[in-house]
């Protein structure tokens, strides 16, 4: 591995800019989430930021049990974030619809769908624990290899 | 060409200096920012960070004219943002040429169109909405910028960048710098008037469809805004004078405060509506421009 390549990769992990999808939730972890990014917890000092557009960002996070609402957003967006990019699922539901499994309306859980690099479990996880996800998906963001461009990549 | 010119485009204050400077003003932003709000705020290097990761990003497949444009609009912003600052008249001696001050605010107008036009060229409809919002606010804001340059130009009787800089010592000249800095938050889109770029409210403005390397041209041009903005303050309220790295170093520091009091000023307010922020630019802060102008052409031709 070359030099620029290094710095690029320490690049990838120090800066991860996170964007923020609630697929059904019901806002616990969402707030937890932005908790995460309050004066207590300060994740920016780890170079963490949340972006307002998928295009800008790395780390998807996504919460919430996948409803049927919002299935084809979860697609939509995931294909918008640019590679190399990483997936979180926050909160129990998104691993296993939590108490919403069986529901009709639920198509959930989340890596039906797409692929999910870290799972951080609990109803709602604890900031700390969030921080710690997104840190770990940062890693495994930053040693992944872009892969060559697929033909009919979705535009737009 | 002539090598002070050279110096002043890729040395100081050109390309070798501002995009440090930047990168450290940017730092300085979030950091304050941060400090307001009882964090402890990101790493020193954090803009160098973004700035690279951004550009090993893959970016979205486009073709045609569309992607050309979206390529051209952050390299001209960034282009000109070169110009206008190693158009700054940090050692004041004999540089620029008659007009100059104009040149240099058209040079101060590009990336702010050019962020109208990203918005209009990436078709998403949350980008025209910001290019839409920065279009008003510009023309709201500009009457403002426009009139306080004329105050100071007038007070100084020429349009010349380095005679200008050496004229500090006069009342006009002071409240035409005030009213420079008013302009300056919708100008680099801070609150209270970052309606433009609202982020969640309306994604991330006009830059919503941009990714990648042509992001973080946007986020070096928007650094460059910085140095360009509050350099072009500093060198005006700068005293006339002395050697040339006093100079030099007195303009970084200035430069400085000035993004530290931005900031201040930003975390400390929240966003104003569009209807608000045009009230206040057309309200309250053309009638003190439109004041010192008359008052500074009155002053001029009696004396």
């Amino acid at each position: 591995m070359n030099l620029f390549k290094q710095f690029l990769h320490r690049c990838r992990r120090k800066s991860p800019a996170l964007f923020h999808l609630n697929t059904g939730s019901c806002n616990g972890c969402d707030i937890e989430m932005i908790t995460c990014l309050s004066p207590r917890y300060d994740v920016e000092q780890l170079g963490i930021h949340l972006e307002g557009s998928p295009r800008h960002a790395d780390i998807l996070c996504i919460t919430g049990p996948v409803t049927r609402n919002t299935l084809e957003a979860v697609k939509t967006v995931y294909a918008q974030v640019c590679e190399p990019k990483a997936v979180v699922a926050l909160g129990s539901c998104p691993a296993s619809c939590n108490v919403f499994a069986g529901s009709p309306v639920i198509e959930g859980p989340l890596s039906k769908y797409i692929p999910v690099d870290v799972y951080v479990p609990g109803c709602p996880p604890h900031p700390d624990a969030i921080a710690a996800g997104i840190m770990r998906a940062a890693k495994i963001l930053a040693d992944r290899e872009v892969p060559e461009k697929a033909k009919g990549e979705p535009q737009k | 060409m002539n090598t002070s010119l050279l110096i002043h485009i890729f040395l100081f204050p050109g390309l070798l200096f501002a995009v440090p400077a930047s990168w450290f003003y940017v730092w300085g932003e979030r950091k304050a920012m941060a400090r307001m709000q009882r964090r402890i705020g990101p790493p020193l290097l954090q803009p160098l960070y973004d700035f690279v990761k951004l550009c090993g990003k893959r970016t979205p497949a486009r073709h045609g004219i569309e992607a050309d444009l979206l390529r051209l609009w952050p390299a001209l912003s960034v282009l000109s943002m070169v110009g206008a600052i190693a158009m700054l008249p940090v050692f004041a001696e004999g540089r620029g040429f008659a007009g100059d001050a104009v040149v240099l605010v058209t040079l101060l107008e590009i990336p702010s169109m050019c962020f109208i036009l990203a918005g209009f060229t990436s078709g998403s409809i949350f980008a025209e909405v910001g290019a839409i919002r920065e279009a008003i606010l510009n023309v709201a804001c500009n009457a403002v910028f426009l009139l306080s340059i004329v105050t100071i130009a007038v007070m100084a009787k020429t349009f010349r960048l380095s005679e200008i800089a050496g004229v500090s010592s006069n009342p006009g000249h002071w409240i035409g710098v005030f009213g420079i800095l008013l302009c300056i938050p919708a100008k680099l889109r801070l609150n209270p008037f970052s309606t433009s770029s609202a982020e969640q409210e309306i994604y991330s403005g006009p830059l919503t469809e941009y990714a990648g390397a042509a992001l973080a041209m946007w986020e070096m041009a928007h650094g460059l805004e910085w140095v360009a903005l509050t350099g072009f303050v500093a060198t005006m309220i700068m005293p006339a004078g002395g050697a040339g790295w006093l100079r030099a170093l007195s303009f970084v520091a200035i430069s400085f405060a000035l993004v530290l009091l931005l900031s201040i000023s930003a975390a400390a307010t929240g966003r104003l509506t569009l209807e608000r922020s045009i009230r206040f630019y057309w309200r309250w802060a053309a009638i003190l421009a439109v004041l010192a102008v008359s008052a500074t052409a009155y002053m001029r031709f009696v004396s």
